[in-house]
């Protein structure tokens, strides 16, 4: 099937259309999907802001991964879900963005590169300083650009 | 007063200008939206070991001390976007009942960082160490989360013209608390 077809498919499901034909159930989707950047912001930001030697540097970097999984991991379900809510709703338009296709690819790359490879990095206990640095910018470098994208959907 | 300060602003050609810039205007409203990561993220976070539920091996001073500096710089960033994008479009705001609602849950967080940092930081040091913070301290963070969910939320419902007073008809409260100015019906005849 391609992906046009896939599209036109996902607007023509119940929940496509159920929000799609809703004034205020976009918005208000929209709203929560925001409310999930911000507690990802936090799950995210705190755990590479002390790889990078600031913000909670009087706790091991180990301690604020471990504590903050649970945190990251709902903001992350809370943001799948509400984004293939909004996506169901208008997956046509999101074909033909360049944004979205931007989103789509490197979300997942985010994901794997936090829960693989940034988790690992901060709870381990001979992490060198450069690998430290590394590893929290190529994460600030994902999920900016994955919420940059995100946004520039809607204007496209 | 303040429309008429508004509508002066509005017809700058600098306020014009970013009004009806193609990619300006985008490109502020992303870093609004995106800064929101570093502001909210942090703040709520802080709210979160105040509440004791997150960080229990963590001093609240941690928080208060060294993530608060970047929560500040996030704010004035926010600040700084928003008051551009308010500049480009002052009347539409005006008139904006999310707006107003905006503003006022600004104000009602204000007072309470004002009031947590005024009375209730003054004694972090007794509870600095301590799982469960005292109940003021509890009490802050449930206000601040809530009133930083209602700007995030009437924030993003900015956007919509549900309540624009061109699209009348709409109820009194609304036309009241929007600021609509509304001719007066026509008695019949």
């Amino acid at each position: 099937m391609d992906l046009l077809a896939f599209a036109e498919w996902c607007e023509s499901t119940g929940l496509g259309l159920v929000v799609r034909e809703s004034v205020w159930l976009f918005p208000v989707i929209e709203a929560v999907h925001l409310l999930g950047l911000s507690l990802l912001g936090g799950a995210v930001l705190l755990v590479d802001l002390r790889l990078l030697g600031a913000g909670l540097v009087g706790t091991p970097a180990a301690l604020l991964a471990r504590q903050l999984r649970p945190w990251l991991t709902a903001a992350v379900v809370v943001m799948t879900a509400t984004g293939v809510l909004l996506f169901l709703s208008e997956a046509v338009k999101c074909y033909y963005s360049q944004a979205f296709w931007v989103k789509i690819v490197t979300f997942p790359i985010a994901i794997a590169f936090t829960y693989a490879v940034r988790q690992r990095v901060a709870e381990a206990e001979d992490t060198t300083r450069g690998t430290a640095v590394l590893t929290a910018v190529a994460s600030l470098t994902l999920w900016f650009v994955v919420a940059a994208a995100g946004r520039w959907i809607g204007f496209s | 007063m303040l429309l008429s300060w508004a509508q002066a602003v509005g017809d700058l050609p600098t306020s014009i200008a970013l009004r009806e810039s193609l990619y300006v205007w985008p490109l502020l409203e992303s870093a609004h939206v995106l800064t929101l990561m570093l502001f909210a993220g942090t703040a709520a976070m802080l709210d979160l070991r105040l509440l004791g539920v997150t960080f229990k091996g963590v001093p609240a001073t941690e928080f208060t001390e060294r993530l608060l500096p970047w929560t500040r710089v996030a704010f004035a960033l926010m600040t700084l976007t928003g008051g551009l994008l308010l500049y480009a479009n002052p009347v539409r705001y005006y008139f904006n009942l999310f707006f107003r609602l905006k503003l006022l849950l600004l104000v009602l967080a204000g007072l309470n960082i004002w009031w947590f940092h005024s009375r209730t930081n003054r004694s972090i040091g007794e509870w600095n160490t301590a799982a469960r913070p005292p109940r003021a301290a509890r009490m802050a963070a449930i206000v601040s989360l809530a009133a930083w969910t209602g700007v995030i939320v009437t924030g993003r419902m900015v956007a919509y013209n549900w309540f624009d007073c061109d699209l009348q008809p709409h109820s009194a409260f609304v036309n009241w608390a929007a600021g609509c100015i509304v001719p007066p019906v026509e008695p019949p005849q």
